[in-house]
């Protein structure tokens, strides 16, 4: 049966997403700061001095424990606690909009709420809670993104401001790229995600703005493999890597140039265990032997933008960027890789993939 | 003493993610841990809804309820609403509670992430942050790695970095009254003593083995409880 107009726009509807338009109170993951701090660095040079929006960054902001929750050694009481904090933070700050930089504290931020709704008791609990370790008090935001959310909601304004494109100079036809979403972002509460768990455009948006072509391949959706204890513990993570083998397998007769991630786990294992597998095996999913470039959505934005990939950070993952932005045409140079801050060098760091 | 399936019933998580469940074995076909472990979330919370307390006593101390990845697929999937994921956290979290979770090689593994994730919560205000991960616990992290563990002072510095410094920026350091909040939220909530149960049990099974235990990252049980892989969790699959 074909479904009449209203009925069309109504369910798609359901996998719209109201994102703030200004104003947010940021905050970081532990993951992406750590491996990918110049991510979390450019978006808020790009929000603040490009876009013009208003971030706010309080210092007091602390880890939300997801990972420990996830890993079963912190109780939902807790964790519910914790990130009743953050809210205090943020209410005592003047803001009702929430920019979240993890999709595992994403999915814990939205899990938390939902449970809210459904056990009342359990957010009265956690006023208390909250009140009798701190003193301090809360509201639940109005508006919760995440920050790849935010990137999608200005990826034409980018895409109006880009000086490079997701495009392939030498052919002229536009870059194949994967996109992996991260599970917690829409798979537990799909109303929280652009698109739903079905349909996430958060990504894929960015890429078709940009110039890009989505890739459709069989395991599209399934986890990078982190599985929290299952890479945490040593002993635990050949589920992590094969996990991830089983993605790559599958996108590899597709020859993508370059994966974009939503969440910071699951690119840092899209990078790690492409080295990983290459030295106990030999075996490389890129064009030519080479590895395939694992981007964070940030870094896409700043190449489109124009900004200098080593400013970027893209110099430190394991997987290197240089067959991506030769291809993207980017001029850049080698002399200012691998510096510090006020330009000393730094010595080079050897066996990188890609270069 | 009060039945272990009431007991379950008390964890919001458990009331939410179980339903009824008709045996479909969708979320089994979904499940990345299925993929390659022994584990069968099916089957779980088949056992799980028949309210026997041998059943679930048997899983509490067993390695499968230690399989899953907490990807939460199965909530996406199942027709009936139910959440695998969300059983298995609350199974999970009555294990540790009951001290179970020394039975199983899998479960005894809730030290080492106790003394890791857990302790980093405490020492730095993050889960994880980059001087926490050692190049030598973390082979997979490639040259890469040890070359930013090396530099890190510079290397974040160029991305407004602040290692042992307060304010704005990646990897900044939590300030003292903000880590004494953290401390205090845990102990009203029963996290310290959460976690101070999985020590005390971890130390009466490192007795009863004969293995020496002490509080840090590299005594005798820590190395067990991290490496240990008897071989037997995953299929026998050959491609």
């Amino acid at each position: 049966m074909i479904m009449n107009e209203p009925d069309s726009k109504r369910i798609w509807s359901e996998y719209q997403k109201e994102i703030a338009d200004d104003h947010y109170f940021y905050v970081r993951s532990c993951i992406r700061q750590s491996f990918f701090p110049g991510s979390e660095q450019f978006f808020l040079k790009m929000m603040r001095e490009i876009l013009r929006k208003d971030v706010y960054e309080n210092p007091s902001h602390t880890t939300c424990t997801g990972i420990g929750y996830h890993t079963d050694i912190v109780p939902f009481e807790t964790i519910m606690t914790v990130i009743a904090r953050h809210f205090a933070l943020m209410k005592e700050a003047g803001y009702k909009n929430i920019a979240i930089s993890c999709v595992t504290s994403f999915g814990i931020y939205t899990e938390i709420i939902e449970t809210w709704k459904h056990f009342p008791d359990t957010l009265e609990k956690t006023r208390e809670y909250l009140f009798k370790a701190t003193g301090r008090e809360f509201d639940v935001p109005e508006n919760m993104a995440h920050t790849s959310d935010i990137v999608y909601k200005f990826r034409n304004e980018i895409a109006s401001m880009a000086k490079y494109r997701l495009v392939n100079r030498h052919t002229g036809k536009p870059l194949r790229v994967v996109e992996h979403i991260g599970c917690h972002y829409s798979k537990m509460f799909p109303k929280y995600g652009v698109g739903g768990a079905e349909f996430p455009k958060v990504l894929s948006g960015m890429i078709e703005a940009w110039g890009g072509e989505v890739v459709d391949y069989p395991e599209r959706r399934h986890c990078c493999g982190f599985g929290f204890r299952q890479y945490i513990v040593q002993a635990n993570r050949g589920y992590s890597l094969s996990n991830s083998i089983k993605k790559f397998e599958s996108m590899k007769p597709y020859r993508p140039d370059f994966i974009i991630t939503n969440c910071p786990g699951c690119n840092m294992f899209m990078d790690r265990w492409q080295y990983t597998i290459r030295e106990m095996e030999g075996r490389t999913y890129g064009e030519n032997g080479l590895s395939i470039p694992v981007l964070t959505y940030e870094e896409v934005a700043g190449l489109v933008l124009g900004i200098n990939p080593w400013e970027l950070g893209l110099q430190y993952h394991m997987v290197q960027p240089e067959p991506l932005i030769d291809k993207m045409g980017i001029e850049y140079s080698h002399s200012d890789k691998f510096i510090t801050k006020d330009g000393r060098p730094l010595p080079e760091p050897g066996k990188l993939i890609n270069v | 003493m009060e039945s272990l399936y009431n007991q379950l019933l008390k964890d919001v998580r458990f009331e939410e993610g179980l339903n009824a469940c008709m045996n479909c074995g969708v979320c089994t076909a979904i499940c990345p841990a299925a993929e390659f472990y022994n584990y069968d979330p099916r089957k779980i919370v088949d056992e799980v809804q028949e309210k026997n307390d041998d059943t679930i006593e048997a899983l509490l101390k067993s390695d499968t309820i230690w399989y899953c990845g907490e990807c939460m697929s199965c909530k996406t999937r199942c027709p009936r609403g139910n959440t695998p994921g969300l059983i298995i956290m609350a199974l999970r979290t009555l294990s540790q509670k009951l001290g179970y979770f020394t039975e199983s090689e899998k479960g005894r593994q809730q030290l080492a992430i106790k003394r890791s994730v857990g302790e980093n919560i405490f020492k730095y205000g993050y889960c994880v942050a980059a001087y926490a991960v050692d190049p030598e616990k973390h082979p997979e992290q490639g040259p890469i790695w040890n070359f930013i563990i090396d530099h890190s002072r510079e290397i974040y510095e160029r991305f407004g970095g602040r290692i042992d410094e307060e304010g704005e920026g990646p990897l900044r350091k939590i300030p003292a009254d903000a880590k004494e909040e953290l401390h205090r939220i845990f102990d009203v909530t029963g996290g310290t003593e959460f976690m101070k149960n999985i020590e005390k049990h971890s130390q009466r099974k490192a007795k009863e083995l004969g293995i020496q235990i002490d509080s840090g990252l590299d005594d005798e049980y820590f190395i067990r409880v991290y490496t240990e892989n008897n071989g037997t969790h995953t299929h026998n699959k050959t491609e």
